[in-house]
């Protein structure tokens, strides 16, 4: 594919994602998941997983980590057209709603749409988790630091870098 | 465009005054100030950036109330795309219009996307290297497991209420997506309505 028919496949295919995205960005992992891996074929598996994981590691909103696979498909242009593709359709759309709302304050619809939404969003979050879990690898030690890091996460008030880089040592380490 | 907008937080502020009995009123941000502060809180931000943007926004520069922001927030969250990119352009296009919605969402957007491009340049160089790919497998565990504790959190009320429906609804959507793979768009085209309907036909029933 020439450059420039990839760069507006990054858009469109993000473009289109970023109006699907309910709940946020990590939901539509499963989503960035089949589009990347299983559709397009741009990168394997395990870099998707590195992805999301530096995207994890780094400042900023969850989305770039649709940055880093515009980056891997198309440098740096593609980079930047994903992530515009990926913020700036729903970003419009919000634009236009909370105008909207403003006018409409009293409306019944809004909090029924977003109780409505919840089971949704949670059930896309879960499939996140398991494509990443499955990504994490099957060996019962990657298992073990998997559950090890749920539960640090529910039941101490660590920071959540401290736990991405306690997870990096132990891998550096050849634990995994 | 740009006036319309300023009117309202002015008036928060005035009221913030009144409770907490200062004289100043919260000042307007301008452009340029809302691009830093977006920056700022984006920067801090590893793992999250809505805690610091609560921060900045109701603690540190009292633009909003707590009670304004959940309510941004919560229109932010069901509405499609990043939360926090939403959150960047509705409080940016309320002071300022569009100029300040783009302003503030460039600030919050491209200092990580510059600094996530330097990390994808060396992803890409030496992403093969033996021991960048054991460490990096480790951070995807533990990622894998602060997403599956987010996910256990989100659970928390929807079981403790016994909503056995929203539960079934959570379900089939993770199973539709996560187990048999299915492409996002149809999946939600047809979750998304059946689940307003039954909370409407819920609501209507308790109502009755």
């Amino acid at each position: 594919m020439n450059p420039v028919n990839q760069l507006f496949t990054l858009l469109w295919t993000f473009g289109m994602l970023s109006l699907f995205a309910i709940g946020g960005a990590l939901s539509a992992i499963p989503e960035m998941h089949r589009i990347a891996v299983e559709t397009n074929h741009w990168m394997s598996d395990r870099q998707f997983a590195d992805m999301v994981a530096i995207a994890q590691l780094s400042p900023g909103p969850n989305v770039l980590v649709v940055t880093l696979i515009g980056f891997h498909v198309a440098g740096v242009a593609g980079g930047l057209v994903a992530t515009l593709g990926m913020c700036g359709p729903s970003a419009t759309v919000a634009y236009f709603v909370s105008r909207a709302m403003e006018r409409s304050r009293d409306a019944q619809w809004p909090q029924l749409i977003q109780s409505a939404l919840v089971p949704v969003s949670i059930g896309l979050m879960a499939a996140s988790a398991m494509i990443l879990g499955l990504s994490a690898g099957t060996s019962w030690v990657a298992a073990v630091l998997v559950a090890a890091s749920a539960l640090v996460t529910l039941l101490t008030r660590l920071h959540p870098l401290l736990m991405l880089a306690v997870g990096g040592w132990l891998g550096f380490a050849g634990v995994i | 465009m740009n006036c319309a907008h300023p009117a309202r937080p002015r008036a928060r502020g005035q009221t913030l005054n009144s409770e907490t009995g200062t004289q100043t009123e919260a000042e307007v941000p301008g452009l340029t100030r809302l691009f830093i502060e977006f920056a700022k809180m984006s920067l801090m931000g590893f793992g999250g950036v809505l805690v610091w943007a609560r921060r900045a926004i109701v603690d540190k520069h009292k633009w909003m109330t707590a009670e304004q922001f959940n309510e941004t927030f919560a229109l932010c969250h069901f509405l499609p795309g990043p939360n926090i990119v939403n959150l960047s352009v509705v409080f940016g296009s309320r002071f300022r219009g569009v100029p300040g919605a783009i302003a503030a969402f460039l600030g919050l957007v491209l200092p990580p996307v510059a600094v996530v491009l330097c990390l994808g340049l060396l992803y890409s160089r030496y992403g093969e290297i033996e021991a960048l790919r054991r460490t990096l497998a480790g951070v995807v565990c533990a990622t894998a497991g602060l997403f599956f504790a987010t996910v256990i959190k989100m659970l928390q009320p929807i079981v403790q209420q016994r909503s056995v429906i929203a539960l079934a609804m959570t379900a089939a959507v993770f199973a539709a997506v996560g187990i048999l793979r299915l492409p996002l768009p149809p999946v939600l085209l047809v979750a998304i309505p059946s689940s307003i309907l039954i909370v409407w036909l819920m609501r209507r029933r308790a109502a009755s």
